[in-house]
């Protein structure tokens, strides 16, 4: 007992010390690169790595298969600045074995510092995730012109909906898994403000989840913009869901087209739609909102987690690049049933969901349609992708109607 | 007993951030960790740390998550150590005091596991009580506890206490199944035997950490008799559990205190001990637990007594708490009912089995006057 004492207390010291050294990165952070990263404080050891190692032999996520104990026992002592571990940051993916049918990632990122401190672990899971996307050599192109798209206007006798979305986080605070109470409010109030700062179609309101009133709280119900404390174990076993609903909130525009979620499993998400086909006006919309948020957050001194390689960083790592989910709730009642359905979409690099979202069953033969990558095509190469793919299958639709073949189209180049 | 070092934790360096912006909305909240943390307190709190690094905002993360059970005042607190005790003293001694009956931070608690000083007990009446059972936890010293261990902590935890509990004889002779390693045979026949735990969903419990790495270093032991059964690190390092059908508690607790005494002689040819101090006695996770750990309980049968309007004022005077028969938060089935006794702290353990075997031979003889409709009310007992 007094052996293990006796090492906590020497270990406490070096921390001590090595925090103070630590101070420094953090101030550096906004000139962020590999080589200006210290790792932080060793963090509290009393076992050898070996004795620490997760049992992930029933595991099957993206953690899971990169983590091996060789690169366990190189990070576990390692911590960011702010004190994020490699434990936590792969918590989820030992608490969650694995999805039957989707292989989730298993980790998540507790700051904008994480991806650079267990980049050993990060690059690999990136790339597996991101369909060989390397993070180690390739840069991640941005363009949010809405001007370059072509052919953005869906037939609205086969789409209903169109939506894009995206999440943001303000550099300087850590991510929900790791944030503190205090840098969690930050968040609220500085995306806030700069909300507050919107003007013409853009001016709306904020709704605190702590202070909403129940007449407030069934109007966003039944406007479908409500979200609740998450209850799926992959999302709470990373720790982003406590002192829920603090600093959580929902702000929408007047017209109900710009939507942005602040502190649910990112700092924030953005979320533009509109009822019909007219993706091209969706996609301006969403441009131009992200654009003046982040002026006005500029103007305050702030910015948003970006850089070259990884582009916009969130969360979680499949969220990586542009964050970016585009798509259509579409009617496809002949194409659904149709065996090539699965080949096509893989093709043209889409994914099919429910039209509850992730993890939903089609009601009807309605499906929500979004595109599959996230990293390494830009934002508008992106929702290109789905004006085109869905523009295919609506085309493969009518088709079939008129009892006419199709075909499946090429593998999508970039 | 020796100062506890603190150390400054691995602060933020965002230095804007104040303890007044980090300090919990608690307004909506009715837990004990509530009625006492203020802003001045968490301020003082905020910068320490346990040896092992544990600070405030952990101890108080499960509190803070769950605003209130509606029938039960929860503690909304945990330790993550033995030193969380005395580190973050300002907040915890008030939580016990309130919790334990005004039990003061200068205040001893005996311990007393001599199953000869209990009077009695072997002739509760089989016809009403159905089983008898006493459980309590303990901490191995040295090790973190469940909301903060190392998965190799936990590890070191379940090595230990296995190769404890295989060494034991007799009918206390055993066998140990990893929750991680059982066959679907083994696990069909813990769920039979009422014996297997599953991954907790209650919220309280996993708001705190504890249910990390699920099921890595978890497991059940029992004896071969089925009587004697420790669960290893579920919400503490042990539960240990001895119980059987029927209205013989002193047996159960005969059994209860030789199979701890035992385990603890074999902790301390290792070079450990269990968690205890005087103040204190045992130290568990939930502040709710300290002291003896106990909970001394039956399954009775009281169906005419349960309806009766002096009821819970009964229980009340007995120092007993009821429970429905699937344990916490359950309810009762048919007249059944789990009576157990309500403190933890400032009694000893002969002192609070004694209250339930005198507690229940007493409900049980006015269930019998009900029965023949006969009155109660010269059997009242005095406020214990």
């Amino acid at each position: 007992m007094a052996n293990n004492f006796a090492r906590m207390l020497s270990s406490k010291r070096n921390v001590r010390i090595l925090s103070l050294i630590g101070a420094g990165s953090l101030t550096a952070g906004f000139l962020l690169n590999r080589e200006h990263v210290t790792a932080g404080a060793q963090a509290r050891r009393v076992y050898p790595a070996s004795a620490e190692y997760p049992d992930l032999r029933k595991h099957n996520n993206c953690m899971a298969s990169h983590l091996t104990p060789a690169i366990y026992a190189k990070l576990v002592d390692k911590t960011t600045p702010n004190g994020y571990s490699l434990d936590q940051a792969i918590q989820t993916g030992v608490d969650n074995p694995g999805h039957p049918f989707i292989k989730t990632v298993g980790m998540v990122a507790g700051d904008e510092e994480s991806y650079e401190v267990f980049a050993d672990l990060l690059d690999p899971v990136i790339k597996e995730r991101h369909n060989g996307y390397d993070p180690q050599i390739m840069t991640h192109p941005t363009d949010l012109d809405s001007s370059k798209l072509t052919s953005g206007n869906f037939d609205e006798r086969y789409v209903l909906s169109s939506r894009v979305r995206t999440g943001r986080s303000i550099r300087g605070l850590s991510l929900p898994p790791a944030c503190t109470r205090a840098e969690r409010r930050e968040v609220e109030r500085v995306v806030v403000d700069a909300l507050a700062g919107l003007k013409g179609d853009l001016a709306g309101t904020y709704y605190s989840l702590t202070h909403m009133t129940d007449q407030e709280q069934q109007q966003l119900i039944d406007d479908h913009f409500l979200f609740d404390k998450p209850v799926s174990p992959l999302l709470t076993c990373s720790g982003m869901a406590r002192d829920w609903p603090d600093a959580r909130g929902i702000w929408h525009n007047n017209t109900k087209t710009f939507l942005i979620w602040i502190n649910e499993e990112d700092h924030t998400r953005v979320i533009s739609m509109e009822k019909g086909g007219n993706m091209k006006r969706v996609f301006d919309r969403f441009c131009t909102g992200l654009k003046e948020v982040e002026r006005l957050i500029q103007e305050k001194g702030w910015e948003f987690m970006w850089n070259e390689r990884l582009g916009y960083i969130l969360t979680c790592p499949s969220n990586l690049g542009t964050g970016l989910r585009a798509g259509v709730h579409v009617n496809l009642p002949k194409l659904s049933k149709d065996p090539r359905f699965a080949k096509i979409l893989d093709n043209l690099r889409l994914q099919k969901r429910g039209t509850g979202g992730v993890d939903t069953a089609a009601v009807g033969s309605t499906f929500d349609i979004s595109n599959l990558d996230r990293l390494g095509q830009s934002e508008v190469q992106l929702v290109q992708t789905v004006v085109d793919g869905v523009n295919y299958l609506i085309d493969c639709e009518k088709k079939l109607e008129k009892g006419q073949d199709i075909k499946i189209p090429p593998p999508f180049k970039k | 007993m020796p100062p506890v070092p603190c150390y400054l934790t691995e602060n933020k360096l965002i230095p804007r951030l104040s303890p007044e912006e980090e300090f919990p909305d608690l307004s909506q909240h009715n837990n004990h960790m509530a009625k006492v943390l203020t802003q001045d307190m968490y301020t003082k709190l905020r910068d320490r740390a346990t040896p092992n690094g544990f600070t405030i905002d952990g101890v108080i993360q499960t509190g803070i998550d769950n605003p209130g059970h509606p029938f039960i005042m929860t503690v909304g607190c945990v330790a993550g150590d033995e030193e969380t005790y005395e580190v973050f003293k300002e907040l915890l001694d008030p939580i016990i005091e309130d919790r334990h009956g005004g039990y003061k931070p200068t205040d001893k608690h005996k311990t007393d596991l001599n199953a000869d000083n209990l009077k009695g007990g072997d002739d509760l009446d089989p016809n009403y009580v159905i089983s008898s059972r006493v459980r309590t936890g303990r901490s191995i010293r040295g090790f973190c506890l469940p909301p903060h261990c190392s998965r190799g902590e936990r590890r070191g935890v379940e090595k230990m206490s296995v190769e404890a509990l295989d060494s034991l004889s007799g009918d206390l002779k055993g066998k140990y199944y990893a929750l991680k390693n059982m066959t679907d045979a083994e696990q069909q026949q813990l769920i039979d035997d009422h014996f297997l735990f599953d991954k907790p969903v209650s919220p309280l419990l996993l708001a705190s950490g504890m249910a990390r790495d699920w099921p890595d270093g978890r497991g059940i032991w029992h004896n071969d008799t089925k009587t004697f059964l420790v669960w290893v690190n579920e919400e503490d390092h042990l539960r240990v559990i001895s119980m059987q059908k029927g209205g013989n508690m002193k047996e159960v607790f005969n059994r209860f205190c030789t199979g701890l005494t035992k385990i603890e002689t074999l902790f301390k040819d290792k070079g450990t001990s269990f968690m205890w101090n005087e103040h204190l006695g045992y130290v568990l996770t939930c502040p709710s637990n300290l002291g003896t750990g106990l909970r001394a309980g039956v399954h009775v049968k009281i169906p005419n007594m349960s309806k009766h309007a002096k009821f819970e004022e009964v229980l009340k005077r007995l120092r007993l708490q009821k429970r429905g028969t699937g344990g916490v938060d359950t309810a009762a089935v048919g007249g059944t009912f789990d009576i157990s006794n309500a403190d933890r702290l400032g009694f000893s353990e002969v002192e609070l089995v004694q209250m339930v075997v005198d507690g229940v031979k007493l409900l049980v003889e006015m269930e019998k006057k009900l029965e023949k409709g006969q009155s109660i009310d010269d059997l009242m007992p005095a406020q214990k």
